[in-house]
């Protein structure tokens, strides 16, 4: 057998499933978007651009989206790393697992089920109680946009740590030391050479959770109350209660384009910073 | 092994219970399309379950797509001692939900409960079955109020047998209010545009949230007249900002004290009563919604034979009677009242006097089709 021929037969499985998972039914969803919705709901085919024309009708859901996907990143960011970094560096390794294991135990129950238990702790009887207690009267938590910040960070933050452990774990502490040993106090150190070398683990962790966030809809629906709606939410009401799937498919595309454009710029951005990093591209 | 072990037959019911009461959150199944979800939890039931061998031969399970908190498991469990068939209950949020999944094919189900509306719109669309009357003798037409049988029948043919009846309504804990109910849509969106902000709740439903705007505006709950439906939208849009939460699971924010004022069906105004009784069922004075559901058999039910000794057995006024008891919707059935407690058939949320009823309408099958009222519901949420 050829080389030629056996990289051919690996890369098969993966093929075939790609196209029969991803390909096939993202076609469907190309060729609904220019149909018709049906008289008593569902596709009827033909060729119009009037789902597309339509979809300023669900700007709201884009904005929201585009809002809440970037800020609740950025605020998974801004929690997991520390974390991230104490797992890593400050942590005795016998200790290690085991911490590693309660990032991961959240995991092994359902978001569903972890949402529920926030719908409690921030509703009247939860936290507002607890805070009334002490004299802060009044304060609403549950279903409202703060809510749906708390549900996103709490439900994404494994996967933000995971991916920054990962980079921080590798990171030689020789270098740390030798930057010391060249004056640099510790602030210096971090910014000029841990932080560079965790980029990899930060752009990671980012993606996937920027990524998930444009298409989710239950923790806007569960702790939003039905009041902040994005454009996962959007398209479970098109498929599932107006059953216009050709409008649906329309949303869906442009969802699909909108992440395609972004997610490109990021990963330039990502790959010039680090080029423009050569210095301390030792790992 | 020690006797303070819990048997097979134990534990599988508690898990059920479990998985009753962790699922049958109209919203949360709503907004996740979880009816498939718990079809391959409910999958993994019967397998797990003792398969004594019957004579009957009606397989071993009957797949159901009903309503939450709208069934007594003591009658599934009866049914399944006797005919060795396990019954799956696949929960769900709204009709539009229901006949999205038969429109996208495949559900798997034999059994499921339509509301009145909706039954010519699944005869159209070739989606139901009609039922052969020699397998449910337990059906008698007339035994049942025709109010709430007739839109099972279809020119001339039942495609439908009556469950339950009920009335949209509002539920308002009255202890903001000097212990007194409201008795109007009017009331019911000015207040929480006034002293009820923030406290108010609607339906995550076309049908009952733009029905009851339109029935505040005097119009018809069913209407689909573009000018009235702007005034309905522009009412909503309005009262958004003061709303506590777009949703059909209202019970647990109404018991919590977290809101004050949700639009609600008979059997969850039955069921927050009993338990909390500041919190009153009332009907709107302009009108309102009043519906009837029914059993039928979807096209292509994987166990047909099931699904007939299923809805057969729901359809014995004994076993109707335990189900009334146990959710709190009337039913049309004569036979089963007569064997209702007194103060059943007295309750005025369960039986509202008759004038109120008159007031209301049952909903019309234009609502569910119509693309206007789903995309009014869309831009509500999404304003």
């Amino acid at each position: 057998m050829t080389q030629r021929a056996r990289n051919w037969l690996l890369i098969a499985p993966s093929g075939a499933l790609l196209l029969v998972m991803l390909v096939l039914p993202l076609s469907f969803v190309f060729v609904f978007s220019f149909g018709e919705r049906g008289p008593s709901g569902g596709y009827v085919p033909a060729f119009t651009l009037e789902q597309y024309a339509n979809l300023p009708a669900r700007w709201t859901a884009f904005k929201n989206t585009l809002i809440l996907a970037p800020l609740g990143t950025l605020a998974a960011l801004l929690i997991a790393y520390p974390l991230a970094y104490q797992l890593a560096v400050r942590t005795d390794p016998k200790w290690k697992t085991l911490l590693l294991v309660l990032v991961i135990v959240p995991f092994w129950t359902s978001i569903l089920i972890r949402s529920y238990a926030w719908i409690y702790i921030l509703g009247g009887q939860g936290l507002p109680a607890l805070l009334g207690s002490i004299g802060i009267e009044n304060v609403r938590l549950i279903y409202t946009p703060f809510a749906v910040t708390i549900g996103i960070i709490y439900g994404y933050l494994p996967l933000m740590v995971f991916p920054i452990y990962v980079a921080l774990d590798r990171l030689d502490m020789r270098l740390l030391e030798a930057s010391g040993d060249l004056g640099a106090r510790p602030m210096t150190t971090f910014l000029r050479v841990t932080l560079p070398l965790s980029v990899p683990g930060v752009a990671t962790g980012c993606m996937l959770v920027f990524i998930l966030l444009m298409g989710e809809f239950l923790i806007p629906a569960l702790l939003g109350g039905g009041k902040v709606f994005f454009v996962g939410n959007a398209l479970v009401d098109l498929f599932l209660q107006s059953r216009n799937w050709a409008y649906g498919s329309a949303v869906a595309f442009t969802l699909i384009v909108i992440m395609l454009i972004t997610v490109t710029i990021y990963m330039r951005l990502i790959a010039r910073l680090q080029t423009g990093r050569e210095d301390v591209a030792v790992m | 092994m020690t006797n303070d072990t819990i048997s097979k037959k134990k534990f599988m019911e508690e898990l059920r219970r479990y998985e009753k009461g962790s699922v049958t959150r109209r919203h949360f199944l709503g907004v996740t399309g979880l009816g498939a979800a718990t079809a391959v939890m409910g999958a993994a039931t019967p397998g797990l379950r003792p398969r004594p061998a019957f004579a009957q031969g009606i397989g071993d399970r009957a797949i159901l797509a009903t309503w939450p908190n709208y069934h007594d498991q003591t009658n599934f469990d009866a049914f399944t001692d006797k005919t060795g068939a396990a019954v799956q209950v696949n929960v769900f949020g709204s009709n539009e939900e229901m006949l999205a999944k038969l429109q996208a094919g495949g559900s798997g189900w034999d059994v499921y409960v339509p509301t009145n509306y909706t039954i010519t719109t699944y005869v159209d669309e070739d989606l139901i079955e009609p039922l052969d009357l020699s397998k449910l003798p337990n059906y008698d037409p007339a035994v049942f109020d025709a109010r709430f049988s007739d839109a099972g029948i279809v020119d001339g043919v039942v495609y439908a047998v009556p469950k339950n009846w009920g009335t949209t309504g509002m539920a308002i804990n009255t202890s903001h209010n000097g212990g007194k109910a409201f008795d109007s849509w009017k009331q019911f969106f000015d207040r929480t545009m006034g002293d009820y902000s923030g406290r108010t709740m609607v339906h995550d439903y076309q049908l009952t949230t733009i029905g009851a705007a339109l029935n505040y505006h005097g119009y018809s709950f069913n209407s689909v007249d573009e000018a009235e439906l702007a005034d309905a939208e522009k009412l909503l849009i309005d009262v958004k900002p003061h709303l506590f939460a777009i949703t059909s699971d209202y019970q647990p924010a109404m018991r919590s004290g977290d809101a004050w004022l949700t639009i609600c069906w008979t059997g969850d105004g039955k069921q927050l009563n009993t338990d909390i009784p500041e919190i009153a069922f009332a009907l709107g004075k302009e009108g309102g919604e009043l519906w009837s559901d029914y059993y039928a058999i979807p096209k292509g039910a994987p166990h047909k034979e099931a699904a007939y000794a299923l809805i057969n057995f729901m359809l014995d006024p004994e076993v109707n009677a335990r189900e009334v008891l146990a959710h709190g919707y009337p039913v049309a059935d004569s036979r089963t009242n007569a064997l209702l407690p007194e103060e059943i058939l007295n309750d005025p949320i369960l039986y509202p006097a008759a004038e109120k009823l008159n007031a209301l309408e049952f909903g019309a099958a234009a609502t569910l089709t119509d693309p206007n009222r789903a995309e009014l519901l869309a831009r509500f949420k999404s304003a």
